[in-house]
């Protein structure tokens, strides 16, 4: 029995690298100078580095502003009279590598416009946990809807955190905008906002939403804006 | 769906002569009458097309296809063509020489130019498209078009999209003018629902809307406004703000009696066929991308067709089905009921979780152990009583029936088992085991479109088959096949199948049947001469004639045609084989044969199997409220479609029910147990098609939902006897093991019919059929599809319309002493005295209302003009 434990056809142990052994240095030896100031030489860069301009950056106590084209955070965005740019299409889901994007369209129905045309997104999500920032989203978008801002603070306690919606990624609405849902502007295709020929809200589509949502709060300023560019 | 599969041989038997030919310096050949494009995909060569499609006629429509010909002229010396030729409408000849895009630099540029043209009035709007990512339009611009537009004026716009129906959405700006769904409108469906209309630039697809065309004083045309989250789609009563200019009226248009015009049951094949974003379905709009969707190829659940379809679905949810690709049964069509009706397998009444009624005699939610504990006691303790019968219903995998077959024979020791949740007979049972159970594949739908002549009897093909209406279609197109059909009266189905009518009122199909023989005269004697060596199909709804089965096989047996029967339900066969009938075993084994229970027993290692013949529904029912049988083994059925609803409903409420459900029914709000199972799109199975073929199907879901099997496995293990069907491969294991029976068979029924019944005055005969798409459960939650369903109507001859003083539209009441059913008349060429409504459309429900069925005497009478004062 014991024969037939012992292990036969062992290999032979791999030979060492040189049969001599020992270790030879590569590096070109130095002079008798070199030799003397060797123990002190790495304070050289100590020194020298003492007087050189500091480079630390005090974040988070002072932050730093991005190169402007830094890939930070992604940013839905509108079209000046408020309608969403986002229509949907999930081209950006298809271009995304690290399949960080989710999205479902819908129906833009006659009472809740939320984007020209027919269709607009219903549900829009990053996983920020998933996304490796590198902008094939943003050169997907037939509508310009999404772009990346220069935030880069994308950190946080929970994996579900981490999942942005719609509600955050959706640029903030600047002064004179109308929120949506409301008609596309008056006589307008989906071809003009396309072409940026919608420069605010309308007055029709400011009445529209103060009869329907007359609570809103963008009227005010959007109907100043509406009757200002008349 | 442009790529098609190389033409199926020649399947007729004669031999085709072969034509050799050149493409691309390849030599191919190929039976005479072969296109060149079909040709060149045999050897792997990919012509782009748009208009041309297997099934369909060539058309040479969309000119994508030019190749570049030479032809050899009579001294054999090789003539090039002056032009490009469309390789789509051509044949190729001996000696021809074909050069495609990928040889010839001028078939090339021709392909680029007629792309470029294609395009011009295309808009770009394939973000927003539902074909986009799986768009023909858009794949062959990228492999045969320029990369970049010349184009630079204004595009033609139309403002979109027009609905066609509820569940067709037309786009015309997309459209490429291909006349694929016109094709197939006329060719295959026979419904002219779309066409061309004007020409050069202007040309369109559409409707015949005046309004579409610009006519002076019509109306806009009817455009789609959207639909609510729950896919109801918006109308002007949803709350659409008035002003807005989409929501006009809808153009005038002339109503047919569904008073929906241009509807039709095949309508959503033009979606999937449509090689651009023109036509999209009005449910799928704008719900997910192809690259979302996993796809699953399944068999549709909706009719004993058991039509080949892809289920695609994203994270769990279906998002649609389409029409599979399988040439020996549905070919590529199939109905919009099997394409649209999904949602009710994930509708909100869904069961997931096991209920049992409590002390306070309310469903509470249970463990799946306390569930079988307390359902296993309970049919121990009506063991002990009176016994217990079993309904699986009509909707089951070959499997799922085995199972209930065998529960029923080994742990509940009884023959009480029937799957016909519908009118039945005694007749019907013997017929069914005699001329159908374990007779396996006989009539197919392959002998539907070669039959010299079809005899339909108690079947509507159209509205209780689909896939066998296209069947009969294609052979009557072709001419060969005669379709005949004794019915009362020849439905819009009938009408587009060139059928002859032999006209019969409910009750005296027999009569009909008996007097087609060769000796008679007209049309009774043109179709005892077609039918020598055709086919005779019979319907489920003949088992409410007494002697109407009977006499359908007299005459098949003395006109030499063959018999089939085709049901409804995709789980009648299986039933049927499987052995859930009280007189039938699995396999055709009669219950009554000695032999036969001896084999089964010693397949089955039991001692012995009740010998006597069990009851069928209408019995176990009267059996259960009667005190009869003290519990029940309930699956799928809705007591609205039994014979009698009423009894159905207290014999569920007297006795202990063990129900076996999807969705919370009629049945469970009365069940002493309930325990889910799963959807078809979340178990494997088989299904059996009428011809007894086969369908194997995968688990599309991911789901922990239980198949009825391996419920029903565990539910018998709790009454301590191992029915050994917990996984699929031990059923179809012990189903091969089985095999089939050699014996005797059901011997023949031979009952005779009675006298018709005289309707007295102010009486007629019911005639009833399901249509297509009804208010079934299987269609709950789709919005879209119960928009194109036809309006209840009643059917009544012009005598009978006369004597109750109604025109078409007027509104006729129905009664019986239980209830009445009022729809709107329509007069029809019909037997007098005889009227029709539908079985189960919305407002007339026939069993619950009337509780009678076809063949029954009822009231009629005009109803009464509403007063005013009636609707406050």
């Amino acid at each position: 029995m014991a024969d037939e434990l012992t292990p036969r056809d062992q290999p032979e142990p791999p030979a060492l690298a040189g049969e001599t052994g020992g270790f030879t240095s590569q590096l070109p030896t130095k002079g008798w100078l070199g030799q003397m100031l060797a123990p002190v030489a790495g304070f050289g860069v100590t020194l020298s580095s003492m007087f050189k301009p500091t480079i630390t950056e005090q974040y988070p106590f002072e932050k730093v502003p991005t190169k402007p084209r830094y890939h930070g955070r992604h940013q839905l965005n509108r079209y000046p009279d408020g309608l969403e740019k986002c229509i949907g299409c999930e081209l950006c889901a298809w271009a995304c590598p690290a399949d960080a994007i989710y999205v479902e369209g819908a129906d833009n129905t006659p009472d809740a416009q939320f984007s020209p045309g027919e269709r607009y997104g219903r549900v829009y999500q990053i996983n920020y946990l998933r996304c490796i920032f590198c902008g094939l989203c943003i050169e997907a978008c037939p509508t310009r809807a999404l772009t990346m801002t220069n935030d880069y603070e994308l950190a946080g306690p929970t994996r579900r955190g981490l999942i942005y919606e719609k509600a955050d990624l959706l640029a903030p609405m600047r002064e004179g905008m109308l929120a949506a849902p409301h008609p596309m502007a008056p006589g307008t295709e989906d071809t003009d906002y396309y072409r940026g020929q919608v420069s605010g809200p309308a007055i029709e589509q400011v009445d529209w939403v103060a009869e329907w949502r007359p609570e809103d709060p963008t009227i005010d300023a959007a109907r100043q804006q509406a009757e200002g560019s008349r | 769906m442009t790529t098609t599969t190389p033409a199926k041989g020649a399947t007729s038997g004669a031999l085709v002569p072969e034509v050799t030919f050149t493409i691309d310096d390849v030599e191919v050949s190929v039976p005479k009458g072969t296109l060149v494009i079909r040709a060149a995909e045999q050897i792997g060569i990919q012509i782009p097309r748009f208009c041309d499609h297997p099934l369909l006629k060539p058309a040479g429509a969309c000119r994508q296809c030019l190749v570049e010909v030479a032809t050899p002229d009579r001294e054999g010396n090789l003539r090039a063509m002056p032009k490009p030729q469309a390789s789509c409408t051509l044949e190729a000849t001996p000696g021809m020489v074909v050069k495609t895009q990928r040889t010839s630099a001028v078939a090339d540029k021709a392909q680029h130019g007629v792309m470029e043209l294609l395009l011009i009035n295309h808009p770009l709007d394939c973000p927003t498209c539902d074909k986009g990512g799986e768009c023909p339009l858009q794949n062959q611009a990228m492999s045969n078009g320029r990369g970049t537009s010349r184009f630079v004026d204004v595009k033609r716009t139309y403002p979109k999209p027009l609905a066609i129906s509820t569940a067709i959405l037309l786009d015309r700006e997309r459209c490429i003018l291909c006349q694929r769904c016109t094709r197939f409108s006329n060719e295959i469906a026979g419904d002219q629902f779309i066409d061309l209309q004007l020409r050069g630039a202007r040309q369109q697809i559409g409707t015949f809307d005046p309004a579409v065309l610009g006519f002076d004083g019509a109306g806009t045309a009817s455009l789609f406004a959207g639909a609510d989250g729950d896919g109801q789609p918006l109308t002007r009563a949803g709350g659409m703000p008035e002003r807005d200019v989409l929501s006009g009226p809808a153009g005038p248009a002339e109503t047919d009696t569904s008073g929906r015009p241009f509807a039709s049951y095949f309508s959503g094949n033009t979606v999937q066929i449509c090689p651009v974003g023109a036509l999209t379905g009005a449910s799928y709009r704008f719900r997910s991308r192809p690259f979302d969707l996993s796809s699953t190829p399944v068999i549709a659940e909706h009719d004993a067709n058991g039509s080949a379809i892809r289920v695609d679905h994203r994270r769990g949810t279906v998002m649609r089905r389409l029409a599979g690709d399988d040439p020996v049964v549905n070919e590529e069509w199939i109905t919009d009921k099997d394409r649209f009706a999904f949602t009710w397998q994930s509708a909100p009444d869904r069961l997931t979780t096991p209920l049992v009624r409590g002390e306070d005699g309310e469903l509470r939610e249970a463990s799946w152990a306390e569930a079988l504990t307390v359902a296993a006691e309970g049919l121990t303790t009506a063991l002990d009583g009176s016994g217990v019968g079993v309904l699986p219903g009509g909707r089951l995998t070959l499997e799922d029936a085995y199972a209930y077959s065998k529960l029923a024979r080994v742990a509940l020791r009884t023959n009480d088992i029937d799957h016909r949740a519908r009118p039945h007979s005694a007749e019907e049972e013997s017929f069914l085991g005699h001329a159908v159970a374990g007779h396996g594949i006989d009539v197919t739908f392959a002998d539907l479109e070669r039959a010299s002549g079809v005899l339909l009897v108690g079947y509507e093909p159209e509205d209780e088959g689909g896939v066998v209406f296209l069947r009969l279609r294609k052979g009557t197109l072709a001419g060969r096949t005669r379709v005949f059909s004794v019915a009362p009266f020849a439905s819009r189905g009938l009408e587009r199948l060139g059928a002859t009518l032999l006209s019969a009122a409910p009750g005296t199909e027999p009569e009909v049947l008996d007097a087609i023989t060769g000796r008679a005269d007209g049309d009774l004697g043109a179709a005892a001469e077609a039918l020598s060596g055709g086919l005779v199909l019979v319907g489920e709804r003949l088992a409410t004639v007494p002697g109407g089965l009977s006499a359908a096989l007299r005459l098949a047996q003395r006109i030499g045609a063959r018999l089939a029967w085709v049901p409804r339900r995709v789980g009648e066969r299986a039933g049927i084989e499987a052995g859930t009938m009280p007189a039938l075993l699995p396999g055709g084994r009669p219950v009554t044969d000695n032999a036969a229970r001896v084999d089964l027993a010693a397949a089955w290692g039991v001692e012995r199997l009740p010998a006597t013949r069990g009851r069928d529904l209408s019995g176990i029912l009267s059996a259960a409220a009667g005190g009869g049988l003290d519990a029940l083994v309930v699956g799928g059925l809705d007591p609205a479609d039994l014979p009698d609803p009423d009894l159905a409903l207290r014999a569920l409420d007297a006795a202990f029910v063990v129900s076996l459900e999807v969705r919370a029914s009629a049945v469970t709000e009365r069940a002493d147990v309930v325990l889910p199972v799963a959807p078809p799109a979340e178990k494997p199975g088989t299904y059996l098609t009428w011809e007894g073929r086969p369908r194997p199907f995968p688990q599309a879901l991911t789901s922990t939902a239980l198949a009825d099997q391996r419920v029903l496995h565990a539910l018998a293990g709790r009454l301590g006897v191992d029915l050994g069907l917990g996984t699929l491969a031990a059923t179809h294991a012990e189903l091969d093991q089985l095999g089939g029976w050699d014996g005797a068979r059901t011997p023949a029924p031979h009952a005779v019919y009675p006298e018709p019944p005289a309707p007295g005055a102010g009486q007629a005969v019911l005639a009833t059929w399901h249509l297509l798409l009804d208010a079934g459960r299987c269609q709950d939650g789709e919005a879209f599809l119960a928009g194109t369903a036809p309006r209840p109507v009643a059917r009544v001859g012009a005598e009978l319309a006369a004597r109750l003083g109604v025109t078409d539209g007027d509104q006729v009441t129905v009664s019986t002493e239980h209830g009445a059913i009022t729809l709107p008349a329509v007069v029809t060429a019909m037997p007098d005295g005889v009227v029709w409504i539908p079985v189960n459309s919305p407002g007339s429900a026939v069993r619950p209302t009337l509780r009678v069925d076809a063949g029954a005497v009822v009231q009629v009478a005009a109803a009464r003009p509403a007063t005013d004062g009636d609707d406050a």
